[in-house]
Parts: C-alpha cells; sequence; structure tokens
C-alpha cells in the first residue's frame, strides 16, 4: 500500500447524546482523489470539522500523513489545505491582501508567500487580478482564489467542501481539472465532498457515507458493480435508501 | 518563532486594513466620544461641580474629568466591535480559517486581541488629538503614560468581549448583550462622576461601580494620562484581563468549550 494521506480508523462524535459518527473508518493514499458522497446530515461537514480540528475528536482516531491530529494537533494542521463549504474570504480585503494573511498564519515569510501566491494564482489564471477587492469577483473566482489559499503551504491533503455549489460550468469545469492535474501531477491527496456525481472521473476513489457510516467504497464503476446499477447516481441512492427505509 | 511573529502581524494588519476600508466605522468610533465631549460635557459643566480628586491638583472642567471615561469608552465599543466582528466571522466561516492554522488556538485568540488594542489605541490617539484643541490638555509625558495603560485596559476589555463572543451563538443574541454589557459597565463606572458622588445618590450604585472592571480601567488611564501610575486600579485590570482570557480561550477550545456544543 502507498504511503497514507489520511487514515480515519473507527471515527465516533456525538452532538450530545445524539451520535453522528459511527465507527467511521477510511483512508486516502498519497495523490489520490476522493470523493465523499452522503446525502445532507449524513456526516459529512461533522467529518470535515473534525479533521481540521473545528472539534475535538473522543478517542486518537485521525492522521494526517502519518501524525496523529489529537497527538501533535500543529504539526498536523500544518500538512493539510481546506476550502470550507462557505467563503471564507474577507470580502473588503484584495485578493493579494487574503493569501498575505493566511500566508502569515501559515508562518510563510514576505518573500516566500509573493512566490507562493504568484504560482498559484498563475495556475489559476488569477494572477492579474491580485489587486482586486474579493467583492468585485465573481462566485467562481472567489472559489479559484480559496484554492489557490489552500495550495500556498504545500498541503500534502487538501480538503474541498462541496466546493463548486452555485458555480456555472465552465467555472466548475476549470475547478475540476486543476484538482484533478495537481493531484496526478504533485501527489496531492484531495478529499473532495460533493452531491454532484458528474465531477467524480473514473480513477476516482468513491466514499459513500449515510447516517454517519460509510456504506461503500471504490471507483465509480466498483460501486455500480456492487449495487447493479448503470450509473454512480443510480448507485448512491441505492446505498442510501437501503437504512433510510 | 519566526511562525508566530509572521502570524501575530499577519492578524494585525488584517485588523488594520479592514479598520482603514470601513471610514465609516472610523467615524462613527470617534464621532461618539466627540459628542460626549463636545455636546454631554458641555450640558452638564455646570450641573456637575468636580472637587480636587487625585490625579488633578486643581479644580477642573468637567470635560477634563470625562475624557478618560471617554477613552474607556473607545476600548469599550473597540472591545465589542472586534468581539461582534469574530461572531460575524464565525457565523460567516472567516473565523475558521484562523482556526485551523497551525498554531495554538490562545495564540491566535491573543493575537486578534492585541490586533484590536492596537486599532483602539489609533482610535484614542486621534481623539486625545482633537480633544487637545478643546483645551484638554494633559501634561506631555501623560500622552506616553497612557500608552502601555491603554494596551493593558484595551486588552482587558477586548477579553471580555472575547469571552462573550465565545458564548454567543448568533448575532442577533449579540445586540442584546451589548445592551447588557457596554451601558451598564459604561453608567455604573466612574467615566461620568466619581466614586463619591455616586455614593453621596446610592450606596449600592457605589459598590456596583467601585468593583466594576470599567471603572478600574478608567481609573487607570486617568492617572496615567497625567503621568501617575494608580497601583490598585492597574492590578485590577491584570487579574480582570487574566480571568477573562482565560474564561475565552476555554470557551474557544474545541474540547472544552463552547465549539463542542455548538456544533460550529
Amino acid at each position: 500500500m502507498n504511503e497514507l494521506a489520511l487514515d480515519i480508523n473507527q471515527l465516533n462524535f456525538s452532538y450530545g447524546k445524539k451520535q453522528v459518527l459511527h465507527d467511521l473508518s477510511f483512508n486516502i493514499e498519497v495523490g489520490q482523489c476522493t470523493f465523499l458522497l452522503g446525502p445532507n446530515g449524513a456526516g459529512k461537514s461533522t467529518l470535515f470539522s473534525l479533521i481540521t480540528r473545528l472539534y475535538d475528536q473522543e478517542k486518537n482516531s485521525i492522521k494526517l500523513s502519518g501524525i496523529d491530529i489529537k497527538v501533535e494537533p500543529l504539526k498536523a494542521l500544518a500538512q493539510l489545505g481546506v476550502v470550507f463549504q462557505q467563503t471564507t474570504l474577507d470580502l473588503d480585503l484584495s485578493v493579494k491582501q487574503n493569501l498575505f494573511y493566511h500566508a502569515a498564519l501559515q508562518g510563510l515569510s514576505r518573500k516566500s508567500a509573493r512566490t507562493a501566491i504568484q504560482k498559484q494564482l498563475e495556475q489559476l489564471n488569477m494572477y492579474e487580478r491580485k489587486d482586486e477587492l474579493v467583492r468585485q469577483l465573481n462566485g467562481g473566482h472567489r472559489r479559484r482564489v480559496e484554492i489557490a489559499r489552500a495550495l500556498m503551504h504545500q498541503p500534502k491533503l487538501l480538503l474541498l467542501d462541496e466546493p463548486t455549489v452555485g458555480l456555472d460550468i465552465a467555472s466548475r469545469e476549470s475547478i475540476i481539472t486543476h484538482v484533478h492535474k495537481l493531484s496526478d501531477e504533485t501527489g496531492l491527496a484531495v478529499l473532495w465532498a460533493t452531491h454532484l456525481m458528474d465531477e467524480v472521473l473514473e480513477k476516482d476513489k468513491v466514499i459513500v457515507i449515510h447516517q454517519g457510516r460509510v456504506q461503500a467504497e471504490g471507483t465509480s464503476s466498483e460501486l455500480m458493480q456492487i449495487t447493479q446499477r448503470e450509473s454512480l447516481s443510480e448507485a448512491f441512492f441505492t446505498l442510501t435508501q437501503k437504512q433510510g427505509e | 518563532m519566526t511562525h508566530y511573529w509572521f502570524a501575530l502581524w499577519g492578524i494585525v494588519f488584517r485588523e488594520l486594513f479592514r479598520f482603514v476600508k470601513q471610514k465609516e466605522r472610523f467615524l462613527s468610533a470617534l464621532v461618539r466620544p466627540l459628542v460626549w465631549l463636545f455636546v454631554f460635557a458641555a450640558g452638564f459643566r455646570a450641573a456637575l461641580g468636580i472637587a480636587i480628586i487625585p490625579p488633578y491638583d486643581t479644580y477642573i472642567l468637567y470635560e477634563v474629568y470625562i475624557t478618560p471615561g471617554l477613552i474607556g469608552m473607545i476600548q469599550l465599543f473597540n472591545g465589542m466591535q472586534s468581539s461582534l466582528s469574530m461572531v460575524y466571522d464565525r457565523e460567516m466561516g472567516s473565523m475558521r480559517i484562523l482556526l485551523v492554522s497551525p498554531l495554538p488556538r490562545w495564540f491566535l485568540l491573543t493575537s486578534k486581541l492585541l490586533a484590536g488594542v492596537f486599532v483602539s489605541i489609533l482610535q484614542v490617539y486621534v481623539f486625545l488629538a482633537i480633544a487637545w484643541f478643546y483645551d484638554i490638555q494633559p501634561p506631555i509625558e501623560g500622552y506616553l503614560w497612557i500608552l502601555p495603560a491603554l494596551t493593558l485596559t484595551g486588552l482587558m476589555l477586548g477579553a471580555l468581549g472575547l469571552l462573550l463572543s465565545a458564548f454567543i451563538k448568533q448575532l442577533e443574541n449579540f445586540a442584546g448583550v451589548m445592551n447588557f454589557v457596554i451601558f451598564p459597565m459604561f453608567f455604573m463606572s466612574t467615566a461620568l462622576y466619581p466614586l463619591w458622588k455616586l455614593q453621596e445618590s446610592s450606596e449600592i450604585l457605589y459598590t456596583i461601580a467601585k468593583y466594576n472592571p470599567f471603572t478600574q480601567a478608567v481609573e487607570f488611564l486617568r492617572f496615567a494620562l497625567y503621568a501617575q501610575f494608580n497601583q490598585e486600579a492597574g492590578l485590577y485590570t491584570v487579574l480582570a484581563f487574566t480571568l477573562f482570557l482565560i474564561i475565552a480561550i476555554i470557551g474557544y477550545n474545541p474540547s472544552k468549550g463552547m465549539m463542542k456544543r455548538k456544533g460550529r
């Protein structure tokens, strides 16, 4: 087995008495693009909050690049780039100012930050817009800036929480292509939560979670085979209806 | 160590940029105490005679008396404004970017606090510069003495705001707390009238005002502005700051605090 960028082992989590994650276990290898599919309330956002340590896990169940997030949280978080579902850019600051702020939080010097900003923005065709206020950018461009920001400190794992919601087809395409390219070329591991099945490529790994449990995992063809369905969407509905019925 | 240094500057600069960009915020932060100074203090000048009390060594005008109180007001509002923006940031999600960075949470929150204090100090100096032309002219060295005092009082009031922001779930609830915190703290303090005046009217009010951390902050500032050190007020402010900060950090701790309970 290749090196693991994310290793989740028997993760449980409850809000008070209500358990939302039940013995959740899966892993992501370096360079692997993994899609997390699940209906609303399946536990995807809770899982993201636990990986990013916004919530504290009950046991030592999450490792990022082999580092236990509960034992060495700061070292583990340094391996992580995140794009949250809601935009987290400061609308009153320019693209560049937002990125410098993030670079400072990640401990990059001014010089390294400048190089990283140029590199990431150029890759997403946003460099010429670096001085514009984020408020002036459309949704697609804001998302690109957030992806550039998440990659500036060269993380090993990129978490994307429904990054393409509300974007037009061209913007979605450009994000899907860029992330897959990064994963192929740099070995970046990706965990991408989505409801949009057409974002999944044949080679990608898919994990279906439902009611806080992993229902199935594999490539989209494997899931179709397990469920004996013609498409990933149908396979997903089959997998998520079983327990709901 | 350099990582901490870069992060601190990043957080301070962000707060500064935001403040400069939000011109209305800067203006209202300045207009509020100036209205109190030019209108309220002028109107009450005759009604509220002030006896000679330390740190003053002569009879003073009411405007001179309330100036430290108004400085405290700037910092009180700024502290609450910063925490309001933290509740907003949390609702809007941008707080997450701060909290997922690879630095200890206590450091991130303290840096955020320092950034707010830095902005409040700028506001105070602009206010003092305008007040100078209105004949409120403390000794020159007072302008230097007040700098560390402002840092301490700003930290204390900012930590109070941070504490409130950790325990407030929604922006709407915050407005209510502002009314229940800012106004009682300001009016039940020595910002507008000395303690002995309050004692004349009500023993209970006097006791509340005496132990109100805002009173101690205002008194610390009042003495510093006249290049004097009020040890009791200073110690009280340090203690209040420490207490507020510890509770706020617990509130933001993912395993112990409200972050977990609220599921945010």
